[in-house]
């Protein structure tokens, strides 16, 4: 359950040292594009020496490595994954090259004696992992999935726009593939890092089609995707009332029962335990 | 002679040159020197311990860097010199 996932530059050590306070639920350090070629043993290092002495750290630690196609992969791998790392995410992701993946941290968290293992979040941005998806939602390790749309809309040969109409049918399959095998449906991040009306408007257009949660390319987009993500006060009060007469309605037997005019039935009762269960994950 | 560089010299960050030598010679330079300059090259001298090597001149112009970029730019250098 995460709301903001932030994009920390691989090769930028002052970004690096202060992410750890920014308000996003889950770091992900970048050794893909943010590190141009010349860079990336440099990134590598300086990224697996943060990961080993980032202790207390609680946000959930992500890794974007380089695509499997490209020479890096491989090191990225054998640098990078150790007991402190959460998760791995895979550019360009395919349902044979997540499989793949998954293989390879068998044999590596083996070989490194690693007792947890670690997840994956594929990113889907080219058209043929579109129609990959429910393949690759169920797969071993898979987390959540991303939805990568600057790439994709490249792959598609379509223009990106601020509304966002290109990426709806996708957003929503994404979602739909996700909730069915529960696992965070990601969003695409918001690339105006000065409209943050933009970013609110965008990032509620996602949540309304399923989206769990959206990935973030500055800190300040962190605390308002937070904020589309998180339930109202307005929300949780009324989450409480539902449970509160729910447990009376248990009492004398009944299933469905009526709040303030509306007929509350198990579906409604899910989502209010959902909304309680957020509140508390965040401290609302 | 081959040399090893990596860094910058932007802030929180450091440069590090590393070359042969007979023996070990560090040598830096730092924005906080009077605060941590022998922390810093106490670092660079545990690194290159637990790396075995004990013939090289590391010189460091550090930028105010934390303990976790300083050997990962050691580590960077010597990586790239020795390639």
């Amino acid at each position: 359950m995460k709301r903001s996932l932030l994009f920390i530059p691989g090769n930028n050590p002052s970004m690096i040292q202060n992410s750890i306070i920014f308000e996003s639920d889950a770091l992900i350090y970048d050794l893909e594009d943010a590190v141009s070629s010349s860079q990336k043993d440099a990134a590598r290092l300086i990224v697996s020496e943060f990961i080993e002495t980032s202790f207390g750290c609680k946000k959930e630690i992500i890794v974007r490595i380089n695509a499997p196609d490209t020479p890096y992969y491989e090191e990225d791998l054998k640098q990078i994954v150790s007991y402190k790392l959460d998760t791995i995410m895979l550019p360009k992701a395919t349902e044979r090259t997540v499989r793949q993946l998954a293989i390879k941290l068998d044999e590596i968290e083996e070989k490194k004696k690693i007792t947890k293992r670690i997840k994956i979040i594929p990113i889907v941005e080219l058209a043929k992992s579109v129609l990959q998806i429910e393949k690759i939602a169920p797969l071993p390790r898979v987390s959540g999935i991303l939805l990568g749309a600057e790439d994709l809309s490249l792959d598609m040969g379509i223009i990106r726009t601020k509304k966002g109409d290109e990426i709806q049918y996708i957003r929503s399959k994404l979602a739909v593939a996700c909730k069915a095998f529960d696992i965070d449906a990601i969003d695409t991040p918001f690339t105006d890092v000065n409209d943050d009306e933009g970013l609110v408007e965008d990032t509620k257009r996602a949540k309304l089609l399923g989206m769990d949660a959206k990935s973030c390319i500055h800190p300040r987009q962190a605390s308002i995707v937070n904020g589309v993500f998180s339930p109202s006060s307005l929300d949780i009060e009324y989450a409480r009332k539902i449970l509160l007469g729910y447990e009376e309605a248990q009492k004398v037997g009944l299933g469905v029962f009526s709040l303030e005019g509306k007929m509350i039935d198990k579906p409604i009762i899910e989502r209010a335990i959902r909304v309680i269960a957020k509140a508390e994950r965040y401290g609302l | 002679m081959i040399k090893g560089i990596a860094g910058t010299t932007e802030s929180s960050d450091c440069l590090i040159t590393v070359e042969p030598n007979e023996g070990i010679e560090v040598i830096v330079e730092s924005i906080v020197k009077d605060f941590f300059g022998d922390h810093i090259e106490n670092l660079i001298k545990q690194t290159l311990k637990e790396l075995k090597v004990k013939n090289i001149k590391v010189v460091v112009d550090d930028k105010g860097a934390y303990d976790f970029t300083i050997k990962a730019r050691l580590l960077t250098a010597i990586e790239r010199m020795e390639s």
